[in-house]
């Protein structure tokens, strides 16, 4: 079956041109050279640069702050949407709703920067809050985006499973609050982690919308990190991308060794 | 009922203050007035903002040179993603789950972070240029960094798993007994996809290339980063103009501008998707 063969090939070029420069991204951190890219003999005095440079630590401790705050939020209100998107049926204002919620999904970044920066000028003009910009309003835009996929998420999550469970329970008298915690809540529960973690990392990710939206006091890391590749790239955009690289793929490898079925 | 709806107030609060409040001032200032004060604009009813997108070929340049370039990273992608879903799909189930996290792996190590690898790779002083010149087949370093090329090359990169996953679904969802019955039926493998896989997953690759295209056509960072300084893509443009030029009437028009040549790519989007 040649063609099978020829689909396998193109695939194994695809996963290279994914994986190539990223590897080759680690394996350089790992260079004493002090141009980027090229081997030097083993050392790790890059990593020991990157941990001495209290402008990128500051700002990836405050990107790490303010994703988590931007997930958790994106959570309560993207979950709230989705669950009332799936199961509350034609409510007045619907369409305006979904819309509204799903709106940062397909807007450009350089539109959704503009426009919140532009809202947060405008409020802080009319009412003094919030009060300049940094990292409060990077936080409210990244939980206003991650909100809208949560939303889908958990629609898409809901959507699968039958509404009759809840009314089932409210049947055999449950309190719509019970029913909620007892039923809706495990359900969507893997759908909201999974929000949570989508979420988290759009926000650690986003350079656009925060450099649009913060301040001189909010600088978050991709912002230190567009800055420093502007100016050019140093050895410790390596040695960042080999923590990075390591740290996700190690979460990822004992997530599975965790979620492995058991047999026996 | 009303109970819950009640429980939607501040889901509705959030969205009028963040969503819906501020695509009303951006509109209000696109027609605002500039103004050297503090904040940069006057309101009026006066569109100027829209009459220097009109004035100069600059602007339409900028949104015309966005669009191709976002055309040409969606096709790319395309072309590169369609074999990738057909393979992962068609892998064992064990497997497959190897190669998902090896698709999405590379998102969640930083969007900047692969730009930065990139910027490595094609650096006059960097890897390839150093493998080049070692293997004694160029003298001077080529000038691959700072080109068009580089500009898409980055682009496809970013995008890429973005493309694979919907066409990875419609495989999935691919019955493998259409192509058994076309085999059957005597049709070779090329007829057999040509008139039946190809068809069967055309709209999963219509998703796939807006889902790339609708992103890229504001792309910012990578023409910022990677890109030709007279690469003037519309996200670079509406960028100079609110930062260094603090015009803010004509960085907002633009912004509309792009919307409304997005508007149709977002709505087909949004059709292929409650399709699927």
């Amino acid at each position: 079956m040649s063609h099978h063969r020829l689909v396998k090939a193109a695939m194994v070029a695809g996963f290279a041109f994914l994986w190539l420069p990223i590897l080759l991204l680690v394996i350089y951190a790992f260079s004493a050279d002090r141009i980027p890219f090229q081997w030097g003999g083993f050392s790790l005095r890059w990593f020991q640069a990157l941990a001495a440079n209290e402008r990128l630590v500051e700002s990836a401790l405050l990107s790490l702050r303010v994703a988590a705050g931007a997930a958790t939020l994106a959570v309560l209100l993207g979950g709230a949407a989705g669950w009332a998107l799936a199961r509350f049926g034609p409510f007045r204002g619907r369409a305006l709703f979904g819309a509204l919620i799903g709106a940062p999904l397909v807007l450009p970044e350089v539109v959704t920067g503009l426009s919140l920066l532009l809202l947060f000028v405008a409020l802080d003009a009319l009412t003094g809050w919030p009060a300049g910009r940094g990292a409060t309003t990077v936080l409210l835009a990244h939980a206003t985006l991650g909100a809208a996929f949560v939303a889908v998420v958990v629609q898409a999550r809901l959507a699968e499973s039958d509404r009759s469970l809840e009314e089932a329970a409210m049947d055999l008298g449950a309190t719509p609050f019970t029913a909620f915690r007892t039923v809706t809540l495990p359900l969507i529960a893997p759908a909201l982690a999974a929000g949570w973690l989508l979420a988290f990392t759009l926000s650690l990710d986003d350079v656009v919308i925060a450099s649009f939206v913060s301040g001189p006091a909010g600088t978050t890391l991709p912002m230190a990190l567009f800055s420093m590749l502007r100016l050019g790239l140093t050895p410790e955009v390596n040695a960042l991308g080999a923590v990075v690289v390591i740290a996700v793929g190690g979460m990822l490898a004992l997530a599975a060794l965790l979620l492995r079925p058991r047999r026996g | 009922m009303r109970g819950r709806l009640l429980l939607l107030a501040p889901a509705w609060g959030w969205l009028l203050l963040f969503v819906a409040a501020p695509a009303a001032i951006l509109a209000a200032i696109a027609l605002a007035e500039s103004d050297p004060g503090v904040p940069p604009f006057r309101l009026a009813l006066s569109a100027t903002g829209f009459a220097t997108l009109t004035e100069d070929t600059y602007y339409l340049d900028a949104l015309l040179t966005a669009l191709r370039v976002a055309a040409t990273t969606a096709a790319l992608c395309l072309l590169i993603a369609y074999p990738m879903a057909m393979g992962i799909a068609r892998a064992a189930p064990r497997r497959r789950v190897i190669l998902l996290a090896l698709l999405m792996l590379p998102f969640w190590t930083g969007f900047l972070l692969r730009v930065g690898a990139w910027i490595g790779l094609l650096r006059d002083e960097g890897w390839i240029n150093g493998m080049l010149q070692a293997a004694g087949l160029t003298d001077a370093p080529l000038t691959l960094l700072y080109t068009e090329g580089a500009m898409i090359a980055g682009m496809v990169h970013a995008y890429l798993p973005f493309a694979v996953l919907p066409l990875f679904a419609a495989f999935l969802r691919l019955d493998p007994s259409l192509g058994e019955a076309a085999a059957d039926l005597g049709a070779r493998p090329a007829i057999a996809f040509l008139t039946v896989t190809l068809p069967v997953t055309a709209p999963a690759a219509a998703a796939a290339f807006l889902l790339v295209f609708i992103p890229a056509a504001g792309e910012y960072v990578i023409p910022e980063l990677m890109g030709p300084p007279e690469a003037q893509l519309v996200g670079r443009v509406l960028w100079q103009e609110f930062f260094q030029n603090r015009d803010w009437p004509v960085a907002a028009a633009l912004a509309l501008a792009l919307l409304v040549l997005l508007l149709v790519p977002i709505r087909l989007f949004q059709r292929l998707e409650a399709r699927t």
